[in-house]
């Protein structure tokens, strides 16, 4: 064995050794999130119920009602900028967040977060040793794209909580599947270190594959948020009609931030993915004209990725049409994410097509993500 | 992606707290100042059409280019595609719809019935999506004349009353009202708003790039569509496999097999010829992967036109040559062992490098030697004859499956016929398999199908005198190639490119409006008001109008307060908005 190949083996084994401690981490912060989650629910603030239910006060709280904007206050030598709800919307405050204005909730959210970096950056560790044991980029097969896609997904989500957004509430929903995203990887997707195959050595991998895998490391958070959009807003549905949910779906959905911040969030993401998503499938038209010798053949990913865009198109289409925008468009968001993961996990394993560089003896699961 | 209704009613069942009348109040207040913020249709309530042929018409017509319809047929779009992904295509491998139909005998009829091995190319597929285009069209072109008519004219004056808008500000200046609105229109214009005064105050309005990209990528599609269209009707596609040492020239007989788009003419076939020098294939030798291709590169010499300049170039597999319009690609490769026939007096009647068809990863090929004329048998009568043959290129012993893909340890089986291989009957049969038909085994000693295992320079000798066949110590390698010539391919670039820049305009770029109204008070102090107003609810509007407000405060500083507190927001409690 030449010295170069026993450096990429010991490049392997670390790669593999920093996914395992990264589950790890994330185990233990998943337990952080469900702590906080257990001790938020002594918060007895029902803020939302406050403002929906008929008859308490502030129920009365028409459309005109102005909302002092930071921008007017935070320089005090500058005219107030006043904001006006738009007509017809529900003025419902956010949630406190998992920790539910607890402190001991909070506290472990922290905690949580701290091990969330933590496990990111051992993660990110084991995509970077995979990526230099082959000398290439680690988007090689569905295993490689299982981590890559988990430690965008994170990533995405520290950002956002670095940029000061309201994200903190998506944490435990987001390390629940990016353990289960790893465990498939290490368990049934696993394929040792590895180079190419010939038709897979172009740049277009960088370019196509990447975008691949950030389209739909965020898309998958929007879709999240969609989740508990309907969530949400049934329950605030039930608490205006007057009805009155259940302990839990109080306790939890209480503190989650209000169903339009929910359906806002999740389409800012849709909707900045989009054109990305568009650009993934543009290059990788591009790359099939140069590997297959055309840029479109109905290759059953190709189809499903064109079915993935429309299905996006439609829900940001049906977002601004009435009767269709709200809960339906929702539904739209999910069918599109649902498109997209088919894509990934149905057509690499149920469908062959030329997508598919099945790895010899290794059968249908080793083929490349995308 | 933004057909979107400014003025339709919010908020229908969103809490008993609001009827929808009071949104619509809302809206009318903002009168023409809101309107056209965008050029999308207005929705309409389906309404029973008056009789007549015209009335029907203009009521389908309504509707195609209706924002529900089309939503209905993108989402039809998407459905219809899915089978395609599911059922083998015609298009996409004809062998496997084939296998399909010979294990589906009851299901196929019914699916060639309803174009289910054709999906992409299947009238109601196509109904589809020229329906949704055709929709796309009676809405863009409308949309685009109104933006037209928008850039022509000029943002709408000020609604009366700024106070309703969603972001709004005021204050009390000592400066005199026509210097406010100078230095409002000079501020706005500096952050290249369009910007123009009307009456008592400044209107201004920006993001018109939001509409142009939307316009811009809805025109995109189209162009698309068309560029694959036209593609799609002048392609030809041709496959040609060449062993090393052997040429090829661009012309329709040379080919294996050929396939053209219905508008497609002979004559615009690229003039240019190549030759395959050299074919280089490696493979990983150890590890889970052992087998697994890495390098696939096809040497060729090549001269564009009839009598062009030589040149060397390699084929990779995502590296095509380039000759004008067409595409030369590397698609397969096998290998070619080199085998000589003779007769029983052992002159030699054939000898050449036959291609094989590889049948699995690693390379066990299989094919055929047929020796049409030039041999005679032992009783000196003219006969054909036909040779089996199988080739490993790594032969393991035992299995009768190649090992590795690589020449390690090749080994030729071989099978002898004799008599009449069929090819003077006119029907065209494939040159890597034998018509039996005609044609009678050479038997061994125990009366069976004579067959040996050869090494490379072992030779079969064919009973009775009848001659040999001999592996002669030399395996060439053959590579396939696909020539492809697919016109439109750039403006399918140019419209996919545009699409995408068009898409991210109007994703990311709001479109909003800015007034500014500087009116004297009945206390001879000049009360300055700005309002902005965007298409949709978004956080960037207020705070924009908070900056240009700080900037037009710097320029026209606050007046003391007069006893007014009703102009004073109230805070909502509770609420935060950031």
């Amino acid at each position: 064995m030449t010295l170069a190949a026993a450096t990429n083996e010991s490049l392997a084994n670390l790669s593999n050794t920093l996914i395992y401690s990264a589950m790890a981490v994330y185990t233990l912060a998943f337990f952080a999130y469900i702590a906080e989650w257990l001790f938020g629910s002594r918060s007895k603030v029902a803020r939302t119920a406050a403002a929906l239910t008929p008859g308490k006060a502030g129920a009365q709280a028409g459309p005109a009602v102005t909302v002092q904007k930071a921008g007017g206050t935070a320089v005090l030598e500058r005219p107030q900028v006043t904001v006006r709800a738009q007509a017809g919307a529900r003025d419902v405050p956010d949630g406190p967040g998992a920790h539910g204005g607890t402190e001991k909730g909070d506290l472990y959210g922290r905690i949580a977060i701290s091990l969330t970096v933590l496990a990111f950056l051992l993660e990110f560790g084991g995509v970077l040793a995979r990526a230099l044991s082959v000398e290439r980029a680690p988007w090689g097969n569905m295993y490689e794209f299982n981590i890559t896609f988990s430690t965008v997904a994170v990533g995405t989500y520290l950002v956002l909580l670095a940029l000061k957004k309201n994200v903190r509430w998506i944490g435990l929903f987001l390390i629940t599947t990016v353990l289960l995203d790893l465990g498939l990887a290490v368990t049934v997707l696993y394929t040792a270190s590895d180079q190419l195959v010939p038709a897979l050595h172009s740049y277009w991998l960088y370019i196509h594959v990447s975008t691949a895998i950030f389209c739909g490391a965020v898309f998958y958070l929007a879709a999240v948020s969609t989740v508990l959009y309907l969530f949400r807003d049934s329950y605030e549905n039930k608490l205006a009609r007057g009805g009155k949910p259940g302990r839990f779906a109080s306790s939890v959905l209480e503190r989650l931030p209000a169903a339009a911040s929910l359906d806002k969030f999740s389409y800012r993401i849709n909707a900045a993915a989009f054109p990305l998503w568009t650009f993934t499938i543009v290059a990788g038209a591009i790359w099939a004209g140069d590997a297959w010798g055309r840029y479109w053949g109905w290759d059953p990913k190709e189809v499903w990725s064109f079915i993935t865009w429309v299905a996006y198109a439609c829900y940001l289409h049906a977002r601004a049409t009435a009767g269709w925008k709200g809960r339906k468009a929702a539904y739209l968001a999910l069918a599109a994410f649902g498109c997209w993961l088919f894509n990934y996990y149905g057509v690499n394993i149920f469908v062959s097509g030329k997508h598919s560089y099945a790895d010899v003896g290794l059968g249908a699961l080793q083929a490349v993500g995308f | 992606m933004s057909k979107t209704t400014t003025s339709a009613p919010e908020g229908q069942e969103k809490g008993p707290e609001k009827g929808p009348e009071k949104g619509q109040d809302a809206d009318q207040d903002l009168g023409a100042a809101g309107s056209q913020l965008s050029t999308a249709p207005r929705e309409e309530a389906p309404n029973l059409p008056a009789l007549g042929v015209i009335g029907w018409i203009r009521w389908f017509w309504r509707q195609l280019t209706s924002m529900r319809v089309a939503l209905l047929l993108l989402l039809l779009l998407s459905l219809a595609a899915i089978p395609g992904s599911l059922i083998p295509q015609t298009g996409i491998d004809a062998t496997k719809v084939e296998d399909f139909r010979e294990q589906h005998t009851t299901l196929a009829p019914l699916y060639d019935k309803l174009g289910l091995f054709n999906v992409y190319s299947s009238v109601w597929f196509s109904a589809i999506y020229i329906l949704l285009f055709v929709s796309l069209i009676g809405c863009i072109v409308p949309r685009t004349w109104q933006f037209v008519g928008q850039l022509r004219g000029r943002p709408p004056a000020a609604p009366k009353r700024l106070t309703r808008l969603p972001a709004h500000t005021t204050w009390r200046t000592g400066a005199k009202p026509e210097e406010v609105r100078q230095a409002a229109l000079e501020i706005v214009k500096q952050r290249r708003f369009r910007a123009h005064v009307a009456g008592d105050a400044v209107a201004a309005e920006k993001g018109y790039l939001r509409e142009a990209g939307n316009l811009a990528f809805h025109i995109a599609l189209i162009v698309l569509l068309i560029a694959f269209g036209w593609g799609q009707l002048f392609k030809s596609e041709g496959n040609k496999l060449i062993v090393e040492g052997d040429g090829f020239a661009n012309i329709l007989s040379q080919y294996d097999d050929f396939k053209s788009g219905s508008l497609f003419h002979n004559d615009d076939l690229e003039p240019f010829s190549f030759d395959l020098e050299n074919f280089t294939g490696t493979y990983e030798t150890s590890g889970p992967n052992k087998g697994t291709p890495r390098v696939y590169q096809a040497e060729l010499t090549y001269s564009e036109g009839a009598y062009g300049k030589e040149r060397r170039t390699t084929v990779e597999v995502n590296e095509p040559l380039e000759v004008g319009d067409a595409k030369v690609y590397l698609v397969s490769h096998g290998y070619a062992p080199v085998v000589t026939v003779r007769d029983g007096k052992g002159e030699i009647v054939y000898q050449d490098a036959v291609p094989l068809l590889p049948l699995d990863g690693n390379v066990t090929s299989s094919g055929v030697v047929k020796v049409m004329d030039g041999y005679k048998n032992a009783k000196g009568k003219s006969e054909q004859l036909g040779f089996n043959l199988f080739f490993l290129p790594t032969y393991g012993g035992g299995t009768m499956l190649s090992q590795f893909p690589a020449l390690v340890n090749p080994m030729l089986a071989v099978s002898a016929y004799h008599g009449d291989l069929g090819v003077n009957s006119g029907i065209p049969q494939s040159v890597y398999q034998l018509d039996k038909k005609h044609l009678k085994e050479f038997k061994d000693d125990k009366g069976e199908l004579l067959k040996k295992q050869l090494k490379p320079g072992d030779t079969l000798t064919l009973p009775d005198g009848a001659g040999s066949i001999t592996f002669e110590r030399e395996v060439r390698e053959w590579a396939g190639f696909q020539v492809v010539q697919e016109p439109g391919g750039g403006w399918a670039l140019a419209g996919a490119v545009i699409a995408i820049l068009g898409l991210s305009g109007s994703l990311f770029i709001q479109r909003r409006r800015v007034w500014v109204r500087a009116t004297e008070g009945p206390d001879g102090v000049t009360v300055v008001e700005m309002a902005g107003l965007g298409r949709s609810e978004s956080a960037k509007v207020p705070e924009e109008l908070g900056e240009l407000a700080a900037i037009l405060y710097e320029k026209a500083p606050g007046a003391p307060d007069a006893d007014d507190p009703s102009e004073s927001p109230v805070p909502a409690e509770g609420s935060d908005h950031k």
